[in-house]
């Protein structure tokens, strides 16, 4: 089912952030990359087949004009139909890197407007959706960026009103050249999902809303949303209607992260007491029968 | 990220101190009004209402070395001394098998469950009614039981957990594992090391709070006197020698001191600091019993 690869050291410490794991494969090259942020930095790893590191990169947060250095929220590489770009979310904004980190491509500064002055402001969740980057934020606010297939010449688009609390993690997945189907779920601190389509605009499909605990980590796979919980729950639902289908009592602490294999249509999700589980159990019974 | 977490820092780590001096006081057959008089001082010291107000201000967190500074000047708050080594004490984590002598924590995959998590294990399913069609259950190799209720937020009531209770009210010999204990801090050291961009503004925020402090000076027929954190003189006198050189204040006053025209309200409150020297010559344990059991 799941075989341990050999361990990587990285090189420094890993925040206790959720979602704090981006990795990016590229077979072509035999190489795999590795993000962790810790603090105001972000280690980049490349290691070849058989984890044998290859190189380490440090990026870092850009400095703004207060005296508080600002501290990496996430790190998460962006497969877009032409490029890959490399995306690193903080305190101050959003920056995008060539895919191995070596050049900075694009920087926003955040716009803290209305914040009340103790209020933290930070960009988090990120993911890719055609060719936008949607990036979150703390008022609850994702932004899309318009990617061009090269060149620095990103452009903000818009930004996608759903959510009231901070938004904690995004994901997507390619509608698979079908307009007006769910392809992308958002999810924020007081547990509410927000499921939308992106073609032929943006637009909010359905809310399923949260029980009291925040929803850290959420996947999206075939029209299922797969979303974890502050209460150790992982939830199944039907995107395109917010059906609930599935409820699992997974971990004894909140979940910091959530991931599929989509290849081999299986899920794994971490918690804070360690424990790994696979779902592959799960998904066999209920998708024939349950859901259609 | 949050700008409001110095108080439950503070508070946390001052009421943890408070443990452990309560703890200490009691061991060394401190006379009774003496160790309530060095509590009472403190604790009015620590919830002082100009020290609360600048306390609960929205700010960043202290730096460790800004915030040892702050509990340096509170646990002088009163007729106590501390010697330098007993502010570095490591704790009984490691006696009670919480902590592993390479430091990381240990985590128990049995026990109660926070309100509100279900025991891990259990799989439903539902249809598109909402109607539970199925159940499957998993072994997750853990051994949990629901909370039993949840934990009172009221000013008196039950808390059901344990956290923030006092883990030193069992009366054991506490063991201090003095050379591993050494090791880790050594190899902690390394990142504190670094210069502090920040330090002047941490140092002028430091200023601020503690100038809500008042500074009680051991004078007329009260003598101040030494508490021990350590079972004993020897240990205490060992761990000054071991104790790596880069967590000596000297380091905190040299940058004060550069700094002093920019500073001065800091640098009149680091001057009224008392940093103890070694006892040149070894103090008999007695010795200090002698000199309370004098003024009886």
């Amino acid at each position: 089912m799941f075989r341990r690869e050999r361990s990587i050291s990285l090189r420094g410490s890993a925040a206790a952030l959720c979602n704090n794991l981006s990795v990016l494969q590229l077979p072509a090259h035999n190489l795999t990359y590795f993000g962790v942020v810790h603090g105001p930095s972000a280690q980049i790893l490349s290691a070849a087949p058989e984890g044998v590191p290859l190189a380490q990169r440090h990026l870092h947060a850009k400095e703004g004009a207060g005296v508080s250095p600002s501290l990496i929220t996430q790190v998460h590489w962006c497969v877009l139909p032409f490029r890959v770009l490399l995306v690193l979310t903080s305190h101050r904004g959003i920056q995008m890197y060539e895919s191995d980190g070596s050049i900075m491509v694009y920087w926003h500064a955040l716009d803290s407007g209305d914040a009340s002055p103790v209020q933290a402001v930070f960009a988090r969740g990120i993911a890719a959706s055609g060719h936008f980057i949607c990036v979150g934020t703390w008022s609850g606010r994702v932004l899309v960026f318009d990617i061009p297939a090269k060149g620095p010449n990103i452009v903000l688009s818009e930004e996608l009103a759903g959510h009231q609390t901070a938004v904690t993690d995004i994901a997507t997945e390619p509608a698979q050249g079908q307009d007006c189907v769910a392809d992308m779920v958002t999810a924020d601190d007081s547990g509410l999902l927000c499921v939308w389509r992106s073609r032929p605009e943006f637009t909010l499909l359905i809310r399923i809303p949260g029980f009291g605990v925040p929803c850290p980590s959420v996947q999206l796979w075939q029209g299922i949303v797969a979303a974890s919980y502050g209460n150790g729950q992982v939830r199944l639902y039907e995107a395109t209607t917010g059906t609930l289908h599935v409820q699992i009592n997974a971990h004894a602490r909140a979940i910091c992260a959530l991931d599929l294999a989509p290849e081999a249509g299986k899920g794994t999700w971490t918690g804070h007491c360690s424990l790994y589980i696979s779902c592959q159990d799960v998904w066999t019974p209920i998708l024939p029968p349950c859901f259609f | 990220m949050s700008v409001r977490t110095l108080p439950l820092l503070f508070l946390n780590l001052g009421g943890e101190m408070l443990y452990i001096l309560d703890q200490r006081l009691r061991a060394q057959n401190i006379p009774g009004d003496k160790a309530r008089k060095v509590l009472n001082d403190i604790i009015s010291t620590m919830f002082n209402r100009k020290f609360m107000e600048e306390l609960f201000k929205p700010q960043e967190l202290y730096s460790k070395k800004a915030l040892r500074t702050v509990y340096n000047r509170l646990a002088h708050a009163s007729i106590m001394r501390l010697n330098q080594a007993s502010m570095d004490k490591v704790s009984t984590f490691l006696k009670d098998k919480v902590q592993n002598s390479n430091g990381r924590f240990v985590l128990p995959v049995s026990g109660p469950l926070p309100w509100g998590t279900e025991v891990p294990g259990l799989i439903r399913m539902f249809n598109n009614k909402g109607e539970e069609v199925k159940k499957i259950e998993f072994k997750h190799g853990g051994n949990y039981v629901t909370a039993p209720k949840e934990g009172s937020f009221e000013l008196y009531g039950d808390r059901v957990l344990k956290l923030g209770t006092n883990m030193y009210s069992v009366n054991q010999p506490v063991e201090t594992h003095m050379s591993r204990g050494s090791k880790n801090l050594a190899s902690r050291t390394q990142e504190n090391i670094a210069p502090n961009p920040l330090a002047k503004e941490e140092l002028n925020l430091l200023a601020r709070l503690m100038g809500g402090m008042e500074i009680k000076k051991p004078s007329g027929p009260e003598p101040g006197f030494r508490l021990n954190l350590f079972t004993t003189d020897e240990e205490e006198e060992q761990a000054a020698l071991t104790r790596p050189e880069e967590l000596s204040y000297e380091v905190i006053n040299i940058q004060a001191t550069q700094d002093e025209q920019r500073n001065e309200e800091l640098a009149r409150i680091m001057g009224e600091f008392e940093i103890l020297d070694q006892p040149k010559q070894s103090a008999s344990k007695g010795d200090d019993l002698l000199a309370m059991m004098d003024e009886l």
